[in-house]
């Protein structure tokens, strides 16, 4: 590519690229306009927000230093919240790397039915977040959950397990949801780096000898760890930054056990009228995805060049 | 001979292990829509007791609940506003992204690098950071409870991504093809028509697709800043208009969730090839 950019200006048309000084910038700028209007502009409204004591009552803003986070992180359903975003995102991520990581490797194979497999496995992740979240919602029923009429049939329980009302189970049946919808987004993911490998490196493990699991092991593993690591990453924002399953399924309850930062923001800033604390909340959440944001760079550049 | 009665075992271990993870996958993604149908058929007497197997009609199936979803809630509208807006943000989107990444792929930006990067960046800002302080600005606009206000926001969650999407896409493509095109008389435009965008189709795919499921899924800026029933699309109204205080209207949830997902997931799968490829592309070139 360096050696076409070195080659171009050599050609008789240097009066365009004179003017695409002119038209790239010209090209680009309804872009940067609506994303600084919408995004940089909300997102400095949101540092100003959580320094004043604005609310949705009263809309002045008159500045109060960093009264806002002080009081935020005495807060003891903030430090709940954000424990349970740290905690809930990684063992999802953890499970999701494990299970996609299988669902790939099958997802690559020949076998039959495969268009209606494909299709099937690929529904949590395209159903809209909210509808698979009111699936579950149903599924873990207190009082009709198939699982616990199975369960109950089996003869394992009586009564029932109580899914999302037991402060114990309901983060655990959160993040198994999110697990559930994330995977094949991963799945999908990760296959494309499966795929890519050529086949003679596997053609070259086999004449060594390598049998199924050293090849799973050796090979594919390494070579697949940089479009893996976007696959996570890319995932970890995703449950990290989104609302709509703990709000869908338990409301951040019973007693904040599901509580996470966006859905804590939501309660505190919108419904509780409170923007200033709200924006505050919310703002904890921006270091965390600054740095999966750098890491995803890293594991991109990584993966160009190899 | 041992040996080759010790590969076919392999040989046919393997398949039966493929196979039955084929089946645990499908029946882990599966349950619960499954669950899902057989409930959106069911009379409440069936429904609502504990000791009837739930997976079977215990009484006939009934369609009463399908046509109260269609007749007796705003579903339709939920659907039409839902199809309004993302055909409001694919058209934004569009417009938008292909100068942009247009400018940054294939013409000498200076900072173009830099750009591409901050523009990656914008995407990982989520909702859940900006709702709060873009909730007076959406009613600034005077666009609050109206699904205006989402045709407005979306777009800045689907132009970056659109962006790295297409830059890559623009990069791909061989120089040659459009200067070539050039030469032989096109003006730049012409040649971004004939030569550049035809070979760009699969990313532009992957960034309808994108554009339009995400328009149906985004649920914070939904119900943060739309709270009219007449306005809301079905990732809001569907769970919040479907129940009536403490009462599920169990079926026709179940019912709404299935009319909603399964064109979706068609559309997809239709073109999954092209959305991976467009997705990889981006990833590897942006």
């Amino acid at each position: 590519m360096s050696a076409v950019e070195a080659e171009a200006p050599a050609r008789p048309r240097r009066y365009l690229l004179e003017r695409q000084g002119v038209l790239a910038p010209l090209l680009l700028a309804p872009a940067i306009l609506y994303i600084f209007a919408l995004v940089a502009v909300p997102f400095f409204l949101a540092i100003i927000y959580s320094l004043s004591d604005v609310t949705i009552g009263d809309p002045s803003i008159d500045l109060v230093g960093l009264d806002n986070f002080r009081a935020v992180l005495q807060d003891r359903v903030f430090r709940r919240s954000l424990r349970n975003s740290v905690v809930m995102t990684s063992a999802t991520m953890l499970l999701v790397v494990v299970v996609a990581r299988v669902l790939a490797l099958v997802l690559t194979q020949n076998f039959r039915g495969k268009w209606l497999v494909r299709f099937l496995i690929l529904l949590p992740w395209t159903t809209p977040v909210s509808l698979a979240a009111i699936v579950w919602l149903w599924m873990l029923d207190s009082l009709f959950s198939p699982i616990d009429w199975t369960l109950r049939y089996l003869g394992l329980i009586d009564g029932s397990l109580n899914w999302l009302g037991n402060p114990d189970l309901a983060p655990v049946s959160v993040v198994l949801v999110q697990v559930w919808r994330i995977v094949p987004l991963a799945a999908v993911i990760i296959m494309a780096g499966i795929v890519a490998i050529p086949d003679e490196i596997y053609d070259a493990a086999r004449v060594d000898g390598a049998g199924f699991w050293r090849t799973q092991f050796e090979i594919t593993n390494p070579l697949i760890m940089p479009v893996t690591a976007v696959a996570v990453l890319f995932g970890a924002v995703v449950v990290f930054a989104d609302m709509s399953v703990p709000y869908v399924l338990t409301r951040g309850g019973p007693i904040d056990a599901t509580q996470v930062l966006p859905t804590w923001a939501f309660f505190r800033g919108i419904q509780g009228g409170d923007l200033a604390q709200g924006a505050a909340i919310a703002l904890f959440a921006f270091p965390v995805l600054a740095a999966m944001a750098i890491a995803i760079l890293r594991a991109v550049r990584r993966m160009d060049i190899g | 001979m041992s040996l080759h009665a010790r590969a076919l075992r392999r040989r046919v271990g393997g398949r039966i292990a493929l196979y039955a993870l084929v089946l645990l996958f499908t029946a882990q993604a599966t349950v619960p829509f499954a669950w899902g149908l057989i409930t959106t058929f069911k009379a409440n007497p069936d429904l609502y007791n504990r000791d009837n197997n739930p997976f079977l009609f215990n009484e006939p199936p009934t369609l009463d609940h399908v046509q109260f979803l269609f007749r007796g809630t705003a579903f339709g509208t939920f659907v039409g506003n839902t199809v309004v807006v993302a055909l409001c943000v694919v058209a934004i989107t569009l417009l938008v992204a292909i100068p942009a990444a247009y400018s940054l792929g294939r013409l000498s930006l200076r900072r173009g690098g830099a750009v591409a990067i901050a523009i990656f960046f914008v995407y990982l800002i989520p909702p859940s950071l900006l709702f709060i302080s873009l909730s007076p600005v959406v009613a600034n606009l005077g666009l609050q409870d109206s699904r205006w206000s989402l045709v407005v926001v979306y777009p800045t969650i689907t132009i970056p991504v659109s962006v790295w999407l297409l830059t890559g896409f623009f990069k791909s493509i061989p120089r040659d093809m459009e200067e070539q095109a050039m030469v032989d008389g096109c003006s730049r435009m012409g040649a971004f028509f004939l030569m550049v965008l035809p070979a760009a189709v699969p990313g532009l795919i992957a960034v309808v697709v994108f554009a339009s499921t995400l328009s149906a899924s985004e649920f914070i800026y939904a119900l943060a800043f739309v709270s009219q029933t007449s306005q809301k699309t079905v990732s809001v109204g569907v769970p919040t208009e479907l129940v009536r205080g403490d009462i599920f209207f169990w079926q026709a949830l179940q019912a709404a969730t299935l009319v909603v997902a399964i064109p979706i997931a068609l559309v997809f799968n239709l073109f999954l090839k092209r959305f991976i490829s467009g997705f990889t592309m981006g990833a590897v070139k942006g």
